[in-house]
């Protein structure tokens, strides 16, 4: 943008002249196909039939251009497009590296799989409530957030999929949905209102929004600017939506109330942005600060991942449990973004994709279990094992993955996590991973045998009608079981053969440690100075 | 004039924090519409209050005058306007709704979707 004279009619001083790449329009177009067909859908919301007919194939195309934007991400780097082809910093930047690329492709994978569910789980009326729409809308939030490159069109994307969130939560309209929709509102809100607030002040002290110029500019303001102050209040914003502890109470209060589906989408994707947040800002924007503050996140994330767990030990409701292990991951990647070495990203990266595939699979395995004629309450379930076997034995990959035994995808980072904790001396934390999973194990495998190995019939209410084994136990619809099986499968793949995703993670994770290609993607003309 | 809303944005902040902590919903939706205002006059306030200078970068120059008003936290409130009146529309609602079904807006009496008596899981198999 310096050095040049040119008179106002030279367009090239303030527009970027050369025309956009083809390849390079898969970074707008995820989100631009969301929104498309997430308001067709909404006009056609009324045709019941033809909703699931547009939205599954739609997001099968979402899957299809995340992970060739991924593709592309990976052969010819960092890709950046600027909204009004204005110059950066001055248009909104849309910026592509491994990390947000990788975060993106697993999340519409997870949607896919909530879609394909959904067309089970929904009936009706719940359609004509707008399960799709707010899907479509959400996913357009979700890889908004994971995609752009500008602080304000981040905050505009988590408000974008916390709307959509509060239509899905409240979907029915049940009395338990709208209490808990009351606790999540009124949290995520001021949530979001912090995260306004620091972004105002982030303007004010660097006259700039864009994640790239941020960076370059964060190392000469250091000595001059409160940057303490603005960096612990981005940390308590996204550590309120990524429900870490003490600032995690809305998601327990909330999780089990909506349809399972909502659910498992939720668990699988909404806390996951909070986790991408804080590794964006907090890793690559200011990494002095995050190194200051680390000590208090590594308490926090202690916490969060022992007391998640002891809440899930003591709920009766399944769906409860699965909401307080939600908790417990936070924590594990937090551990990461503690640690701030190559190791711990790298490890924080993966263990947010493998608890995005595998918190909605559980949700998903849950429910089939359910509609199998099995029961929420630990108390009164039992006997799932004697009518599927197969599903049993899914689920008890889920439970170990979720816990964190080899050959599953939740082994790989824990074990990445505690050799980076035990290589800087922290084996108070590297203790807290561990025990964390022992408990998990314990919570797990409490689940399994009570729901699935036990006999039905020996459970404390059992002989209520609909569980009574074998006459009302319906079948598992075929959609919901291929939602579920694909899931396992990527699981079970990210853990038999890692390498692909651990090389992924370490790339993302150099991204965050060394901005510089980001920069570079941004402002090309940086290079020749 | 900017000492004076910083001291009324800190005032608007203290009440919305106060009005946070009560137990009653309709106190807090109150909260929640102050808050939002306190923090669009918060970068409104920011960005400099002034309209004498129109705010023209020169030739030659990279950033803004020190004078004159920066128009961009302006169109950051003009977004954050909008969004927080939809969030606040929304909450509207959705408080009413609770209080038609559950039949209060005390939080303390809420407890449909965390009953106070759950009993604890089987101990034994």
């Amino acid at each position: 943008m310096a050095g040049k004279t040119a008179g106002l009619e030279d367009l090239s001083v303030a527009y970027v002249t050369e025309p956009v790449a083809a390849a390079d329009w898969l970074i707008v177009a995820p989100v631009a196909l969301c929104l498309l067909v997430g308001s067709v859908l909404l006009m056609l919301r009324k045709d019941t039939r033809l909703q699931p007919l547009i939205a599954i194939p739609a997001l099968m195309v979402l899957s299809a251009m995340t992970l060739g934007l991924l593709w592309h991400v990976l052969a010819n780097g960092t890709v950046t497009m600027t909204m009004g082809r204005w110059l950066p910093p001055f248009g909104i930047s849309f910026t592509v590296d491994p990390l947000s690329a990788f975060f993106a492709a697993t999340s519409s994978l997870v949607a896919l799989a909530a879609g394909v569910y959904g067309r089970s789980d929904i009936d009706h009326s719940g359609r004509r409530y707008g399960f799709y729409p707010f899907l479509l809308l959400i996913m357009a939030g979700v890889i908004g957030a994971f995609l752009t490159g500008d602080v304000f069109n981040l905050y505009v994307w988590f408000e974008v999929l916390l709307i959509s969130s509060f239509g899905l939560l409240v979907l029915g309209s049940e009395r338990g949905q709208l209490d808990g929709g009351v606790k999540y509102a009124f949290l995520n809100l001021v949530a979001t209102t912090l995260f306004l607030i620091a972004t105002g002040y982030l303007y004010g002290l660097f006259g700039t929004l864009n994640m790239a110029d941020i960076a370059v500019k964060a190392s000469e303001l250091r000595g001059t600017a409160p940057l303490m102050t603005l960096v612990t209040l981005f940390l308590l914003a996204f550590a309120m939506k990524a429900a870490a502890f003490p600032v995690n109470f809305w998601l327990p209060a909330s999780y089990h109330t909506p349809r399972l589906v909502v659910s498992a989408l939720f668990a699988g994707l909404l806390t996951k942005v909070g986790i991408y947040a804080l590794l964006r800002v907090l890793g690559m924007l200011f990494p002095i600060e995050r190194e200051e503050l680390s000590f208090i996140i590594a308490i926090a994330a202690a916490l969060t991942m022992v007391l998640g767990v002891m809440g899930a030990l003591a709920q009766n409701d399944i769906r409860r449990a699965l909401g307080f292990l939600v908790v417990s991951g936070i924590g594990v990647m937090m551990a990461g973004l503690a640690l701030g070495s190559p190791a711990g990203f790298s490890g924080a990266i993966f263990y947010a994709a493998h608890s995005m595939v595998v918190m909605t699979a559980l949700y998903f395995a849950i429910g089939i279990g359910v509609s199998l004629g099995g029961n929420f309450r630990l108390s009164e379930a039992g006997g799932l094992y004697a009518r599927n076997a197969m599903l049993a034995f899914v689920t008890l990959m889920l439970f170990l993955s979720v816990s964190g035994l080899p050959p599953f995808s939740g082994f790989w980072p824990k074990v990445m996590l505690v050799k980076a904790s035990l290589d800087i001396g922290a084996w108070w934390l590297a203790a807290a991973i561990l025990v964390t999973g022992l408990l998990t194990t314990i919570t797990v495998g409490r689940i399994w045998a009570l729901a699935y190995w036990r006999p039905a019939g020996e459970g404390a209410a059992s002989a209520a009608a609909g569980s009574a084994p074998g006459s009302a136990a319906g079948s598992a619809p075929a959609g919901a079981i291929a939602a579920l099986f694909g899931l396992v499968a990527l699981s079970v793949a990210a853990g038999v053969w890692p390498e692909p995703v651990l090389v992924l993670s370490q790339d993302a994770a150099r991204g965050l440690i060394d901005p510089s290609a980001y920069v570079l993607s941004v402002f090309p003309g940086e290079a020749a100075q | 004039m900017e000492p004076v809303f910083a001291i009324l944005v800190g005032a608007l902040f203290t009440v919305s924090i106060y009005l946070f902590m009560s137990k009653h919903i309709i106190r807090v939706l109150m909260g929640a519409a102050i808050l939002s205002n306190a923090v669009n006059l918060l970068i409104f306030t920011a960005g400099r209050i002034t309209r004498e200078v129109p705010p023209i970068i020169g030739p030659g120059v990279d950033t803004l005058s020190a004078s004159a008003a920066n128009p961009l936290p302006q169109a950051l409130v003009l977004t954050a306007i909008v969004i927080a009146f939809s969030f606040f529309a929304f909450l509207l609602v959705l408080g009413y709704r609770a209080f038609q079904k559950l039949g209060t807006d005390n939080s303390d009496e809420m407890r449909v979707a965390e009953p106070v008596n759950e009993p604890a899981p089987p101990l034994g198999y």
